[in-house]
């Protein structure tokens, strides 16, 4: 198998950074991780996640649509979109590295999102298995293998080498590309490396969590339950969850008058908001119950009854530790499964 | 202190002085508690927490559950008392129907500070004699207890209960806190490194509004950033004007009703330290208005909603600190 | 109002002025024929206390260089305490922006009666010079509203 010492890996970035923009997770001051256009010098994080995910990617919070201008009775259409850069994001997870499939179930279905098709064609997805799985992970919960990360290009990293293994045509071409860099070595020590990892998986606290009582075809069975008033009585209406979250894909449109004139745009809405789906007669959800009850329901019915049956969540736990109020959805899961 | 909070619980629903409980309820680790309504008993015995992790500050619930049927027992820390007593100043609670039991507060901790150190897989943590034993699936680790102490008990500015109908255990005192410490260093900065500051933190803002919709001060019906007539955005984290004008806005609305709880920084996903903006306004109506800690009585005018005819003029700022 | 793009700066100044004592004090100065400066641009108020925190970012925001609120000098408040409570409001709002490192130079509160057009003229001068010194406000802008 193609792999790097680790002790190389800077060169190996340099490389990519010099053909095509390249984003790695670094560590900040306060101890996250984020991701960071990389240049010369920078290193990459070793912790687990990123706090935010690597949808902002392909879905960034905010993207300008289209402006409008006016001159007299004269209005101007001006199309700002453009070719997206060629990028390469490093070190995607497993969990948000699926992500990325559910998200394409919504945007590159017809009719096809054109921002979000764009930046998809463009980038370059390097994922890395996990090594050191968190108490709040349960990716394995919706068949996810966090040894073995979807993605353009897969990684391992067994303490002294990083493996590659390309995935797709765009990640054979990637490898292709940095081949120079790339030496061919005995990869036997991986499957040690998985061992350990999948026996850590067995050890943490929700990897008996299961999905079985869930799906597209227990809508009304979930959407009743008088559960959600105690689950939901003291969520706080922030977004964070939907935020954090890599599989959330609601937007907003909207106008921003600029004084002379219109710039349109979309960005990340949330079922939390109170503003969520509003329409000319109002809110269709107007308690905070039944927008508690959407993003769960979102994820664990309606979008499996709409994708053959698949989540819509990866279990990558950032809800979990980002909610004010650690209300989540495997606490849903817990107290709403019909055993 | 759970057990003798779960008693106290317990005789007062059976008593019928109250007919529900706010308390917190254990999640699936050590740390991740929810604010919970307990009705009965068995719920109390088989939920209710109570420990270093139970730092969210409930007194907000109240606005809507003191306006419900029956009387609710609330277990508030002291810095909680003080943001009741605000929401009762403010008319946003009805104080006849809450029954304080005041217990004694932190320092809570803060599980983000276990998982900065890189601890991970976390399956239980014990305080021993001031060091924490953290159980992992990686093995045991420890830590000092005070460097996961969470920011808002770190400065923690008062263990008096300004509000209560009960005590579990001594009432404490007002503390000489060193919570301007971080507002000062700040003032004493160029404006352009304060900029820097700012904007280094600022841009980390993802507009989930978790900071306003956990602060117990902003409990209005609708709020301005709601308002989609108002042209500012709600939920976009567009520019840096518009995180500059939602958080100067979000901290102005509670400048002088702020009690300095600390739920905003704690909330914060993105670890960005709200409080700072907050305490700067305590810190100047302090030195410019008088001495004064909103939530400490129900009776004073707040700063904003008062004068003297020889206040200072604004051009007090241009004349003092730092460039 | 930015013409004459390669001579020198012309800062965008606003000034908020209340309906019975500043705004009155401009008229003055006009009907007194005293010069201030076009760049100066008036946003007339029922009182000083009628500008909230947002109409000041919200200028800044939109273009301005400098932001200027004028009011009855205090005691004299038409509707009685208007402007006491304004001098609370703008002193923190104007620390809050230093605390953020925006050029404190850039806001100003000015007591201004409807007998004092020359004061006006003359407050309205010195500001703007105070506010081409600074420069373009960088800080506090919205790159969106600028003209393409």
């Amino acid at each position: 198998m193609l792999r790097i010492a680790i002790d190389k890996i800077d060169s190996l970035f340099d490389a990519i950074a010099e053909k095509q923009t390249l984003y790695i997770p670094v560590d900040r001051e306060d101890g996250a991780a984020e991701y960071k256009k990389y240049e010369s010098g920078m290193k990459m994080s070793n912790s687990l996640n990123t706090l935010r995910s690597a949808k902002d990617f392909f879905f960034p919070q905010t993207e300008n649509l289209v402006e409008f201008k006016m001159e007299g009775k004269q209005i101007e259409v001006k199309d700002i979109r453009e070719e997206s850069e060629d990028f390469v994001i490093f070190g995607v997870r497993a969990c948000d590295a699926r992500s990325f499939s559910i998200l394409d179930k919504v945007y590159l279905v017809d009719p096809v999102d054109s921002f979000y098709k764009n930046r998809r064609d463009h980038g370059v997805v390097v994922s890395m298995a996990c090594t050191r799985p968190a108490e709040t992970c349960f990716c394995s919960a919706f068949g996810i293998d966090p040894t073995a990360p979807e993605g353009d290009v897969s990684c391992w990293n067994d303490g002294s080498y990083i493996y590659f293994e390309a995935n797709t045509e765009k990640g054979k071409a990637f490898v292709d590309s940095i081949s120079s860099l790339l030496e061919d070595g005995d990869a036997s020590s991986l499957e040690n490396v998985k061992a350990e990892t999948k026996r850590i998986l067995s050890l943490l606290p929700l990897s008996n969590l299961s999905t079985d009582s869930f799906g597209g075809d227990k809508l009304n069975e979930y959407f009743n339950s008088e559960k959600w008033a105690e689950l939901s009585e003291s969520c706080i209406g922030c977004g964070t969850c939907t935020f954090v979250c890599p599989t959330c894909q609601c937007y907003d449109i909207k106008d921003f008058n600029t004084g002379n004139g219109i710039k349109r745009f979309r960005c990340w809405d949330s079922c939390m908001y109170s503003d969520f789906t509003k329409m000319a007669h109002g809110n269709p959800r107007i308690s905070q119950l039944e927008r508690f009850r959407q993003r769960f329901m979102h994820k664990l019915v309606y979008f499996p009854a709409n994708n053959n049956g698949e989540f819509g969540c990866v279990g990558c736990g950032r809800c979990l530790s980002k909610c004010p109020i650690s209300m989540n959805i495997v606490k849903v899961m817990k107290a709403l499964e019909v055993k | 202190m759970q057990e003798a909070m779960i008693n106290k619980a317990k005789q007062l629903l059976a008593d019928g002085t109250v007919n529900r409980v706010i308390g917190w309820k254990k999640g699936e680790f050590v740390y991740d508690i929810t604010p919970a309504i307990f009705e009965t008993a068995e719920e109390l015995d088989a939920d209710f927490v109570y420990n270093e992790f139970t730092a969210a500050n409930v007194s907000k619930y109240l606005v809507k559950e003191s306006k419900k049927e029956g009387k609710i027992l609330a277990f508030l820390k002291p810095c909680d008392t003080y943001s009741l007593n605000q929401l009762t100043k403010e008319h946003r609670v009805n104080r006849d129907n809450i029954y304080v039991v005041g217990i004694p507060g932190g320092p809570k901790l803060d599980a983000e500070k276990i998982k900065a150190k890189g601890i991970t897989g976390i399956t239980g943590i014990k305080n021993e004699n001031y060091t924490l034993k953290i159980e992992t699936v990686y093995g045991e680790q420890t830590m000092p207890f005070y460097e996961a102490i969470s920011d808002k008990c770190a400065s923690c500015k008062s263990k008096k209960h300004v509000t209560y109908d009960e005590l579990i255990g001594e009432d404490g005192d007002v503390l000489e806190s060193n919570r301007f410490d971080m507002v000062e260093k700040l003032e004493n900065m160029t404006a352009q490194e304060r900029y820097d500051f700012w904007r280094a933190e600022l841009s980390k803002c993802i507009r989930c509004n978790a900071c306003r919709n956990v602060c117990p001060a902003c409990t209005c019906e609708k709020c301005v950033f709601d308002n989609p007539e108002s042209g500012v955005e709600n939920k976009a984290a567009s520019n840096s004007f518009e995180e500059n004008m939602f958080h100067i806005i979000r901290a102005f609305h509670v400048a002088g009703r702020c009690t300095d709880c600390g739920e905003c920084s704690r909330v914060c996903p993105q670890n960005i330290p709200l409080h700072l903006l907050n305490r700067k306004f305590i810190k100047d109506i302090n030195s410019l208005y008088g001495e004064y800690q909103a939530g400490e009585d129900t009776t004073t005018k707040a700063p904003l909603n008062a004068y003297t005819t020889d206040d200072c003029e604004a051009s007090i700022v241009h004349e003092r600190g730092v460039e | 109002m930015q013409v004459n793009d390669n001579k020198e700066f012309q800062p965008l100044i606003v000034a908020f002025c209340c309906n019975w004592c500043s705004y009155a004090g401009a008229d003055l100065s006009g009907t007194n024929r005293l010069n201030y400066p076009t760049n100066v641009k008036i946003i007339r108020v029922p009182c000083s206390c009628r500008v909230n925190p947002m109409f000041i970012l919200r200028a800044f925001q939109r273009g301005a260089d400098g932001v200027i609120l004028c009011g009855c000098h205090p005691g004299d408040c038409h509707y009685t305490s208007g402007n006491y409570f304004t001098r609370r409001r703008m002193t923190l709002l104007f620390s809050m922006l230093d605390f953020l490192g925006i050029e404190r130079d850039r806001t100003r509160v000015e007591w201004v009666s409807a007998a004092e057009g020359a004061k006006f003229a003359a407050t309205m001068n010195e500001f703007t010079e105070a506010v081409k010194k600074l420069g373009p406000n960088r800080r506090l802008e919205d790159l969106r509203c600028k003209k393409q």
